[in-house]
């Protein structure tokens, strides 16, 4: 046992000082939902009237209702830069140090996932504390009822950033298939706006949004911001985690990019 | 005396394509220094990704100090340390923290790292570099600070995949150098592959490979005696022959 939490903590501490080291990928991460928080909301702040609804209690700013898909979007884009480095580590090698480790390859996979999910945990502490002190507060217990949400929506996040990197055998091939995923899965949720409000615009992108794992990760962050748990968005995003988990085991071939060709053993 | 390396029937192909390696057997004998010896495209590195579990055989077993490496990977995977072909450190992280990383990988507590790291860094003459990222050391040094993380568990087995790609000449005679002091010192077990014949020693057992089947395997003197030749490129001539065994 002691062997599983020294791996997994030695998995995490590199990760967190890969992050650290990579100053501008940290700038970037935040600068992003800091433009939407501070620029694209300011704007859409007059065109899109927010009504009382769950879980806040009265009216809101357009801020105020962005701020939780904004701390999804963190955590979105860090789960497939977290898979960027994935594919990047199998390219450069490193992922053979990690496989060859006596410990089995799935609880690595995970703890690979874990750690990228605590990176993702530490953009969106920086983040909502640039919004706070731009007054843009949630209550305070709020900051740490938060965390689990955070961490479970960064785990499927990442879950499904892996399952991506299993499918792709080059790093150059990376970056096309983010905008297929990233976009789609950010506009089709309740991020920038409530459901009800994309449902009077079209009844079959409200069904798809409602199918979106991401919106129920953005509700999940929104309702424990406010220290209230949503079973229904933790139902969702729970189960997705276990199925894109379980899918990119299976889907995960280490060999891929170590090899000339593609093996049929795994 | 069990042995460290045992590879039995080992065959692998990748698709629907021919076998990459066929029927491969060979030992590899505790604390001797054992020289997998072929040309490119032999199946050296299809070999060595088996051994480290990259793959699974088609067929075969592998047994590592006595484990078998399907049923019981976590102790076969323990009991080895390796070196990649291709570099594998993390050229931002220092040569300390690549060497933590490690030794959390491999379970080792805080102390045990830290007493260990300071050995090893000791014994290949790194200790002044511990605080420099690993992007700042030439590739002789780097090479040494990756045979540290593979001795960081102490393994009794020791894998090494042409070790000496992209060395200069003073850096590849000290890193042969430093691993057969291994074997005569702390009676490790090495498993060397290459392509180069003067990184092999006299007194160094030798496995030839050739066209994904072991051509000879035996103590490097007798592969000369049953070549006719003294010198190991002649014997590889010889033996790799059409029609060749020994």
């Amino acid at each position: 046992m002691m062997a599983y939490l020294r791996a997994l903590r030695a998995i995490i501490w590199r990760e967190m000082l890969r992050f650290l080291h990579q100053r501008e990928r940290f700038v970037s991460a935040l600068v992003r939902p800091l433009v939407w928080l501070f620029i694209f909301a300011a704007g859409f702040r007059a065109a899109l009237g927010i009504s009382v609804q769950p879980p806040y209690d009265t009216y809101i700013t357009y801020e105020t209702y962005v701020l939780p898909g904004l701390a999804a979007m963190v955590l979105l884009f860090n789960g497939m830069q977290s898979s960027l480095s994935m594919v990047y580590d199998r390219e450069m090698g490193s992922m053979r140090l990690l496989l060859t480790s006596p410990l089995p390859r799935e609880f690595l996979l995970l703890a690979k996932l874990l750690a990228g999910a605590v990176v993702g945990l530490a953009q969106v502490a920086a983040f909502l504390a640039i919004a706070a002190l731009a007054g843009l507060t949630a209550p305070a217990p709020g900051y740490l009822t938060v965390i689990p949400a955070l961490l479970l929506a960064g785990l499927m996040l990442g879950s499904v950033g892996m399952l991506l990197s299993s499918t792709i055998r080059q790093l150059e091939n990376f970056a096309g298939v983010m905008n297929f995923v990233i976009f789609p899965a950010f506009f089709l949720s309740s991020a920038l706006y409530p459901l009800w409000k994309m449902r009077e615009g079209s009844e079959w992108l409200y069904q798809l949004a409602r199918c979106n794992p991401f919106t129920h990760a953005v509700e999940l962050i929104r309702f424990a911001l406010y220290g209230r748990l949503e079973l229904t968005a933790a139902a969702w995003v729970a189960g997705a985690t276990l199925v894109f988990l379980l899918l990119s085991f299976w889907a995960y071939n280490p060999a891929r990019g170590l090899m000339p060709r593609h093996t049929k053993s795994q | 005396m069990t042995a460290a390396l045992s590879v039995t029937g080992l065959r692998f192909a990748y698709g629907k394509g021919g076998f990459a390696l066929r029927d491969v057997d060979f030992t590899v004998a505790p604390g001797r220094f054992t020289a997998l010896l072929g040309a490119n495209g032999a199946g050296k590195s299809t070999l060595m990704g088996l051994l480290t579990r990259l793959f699974t055989p088609d067929q075969g077993d592998i047994q590592i100090c006595g484990h078998d490496l399907r049923r019981n990977p976590r102790a076969g995977l323990g009991a080895m340390g390796v070196v990649f072909q291709q570099p594998t450190l993390d050229l931002d992280l220092t040569v300390r923290q690549n060497l933590t990383y490690a030794a959390g990988l491999r379970g080792l507590g805080g102390r045990e790292t830290a007493s260990r790291i300071a050995v090893l860094l000791e014994r290949f003459a790194l200790s002044a570099r511990a605080g420099d990222k690993v992007r700042l050391l030439n590739g002789g040094h780097r090479r040494r600070v990756e045979l540290a993380r593979a001795l960081l568990h102490r393994p009794p087995l020791l894998i090494l995949d042409e070790p000496t790609v992209g060395l200069d000449a003073p850096s590849r005679r000290d890193l042969v150098a430093h691993v057969h002091r291994l074997c005569v010192e702390e009676g490790v077990s090495v498993l060397w592959a290459t392509h180069l014949f003067d990184e092999v020693a006299p007194g160094d057992d030798v496995v030839l490979l050739h066209r994904g089947a072991v051509q000879a395997r035996g103590p490097a003197a007798d592969l000369l005696a049953a070549s006719g030749t003294d010198n190991l490129a002649g014997a590889f001539q010889v033996l790799t022959a059409e029609g060749a065994t020994a």
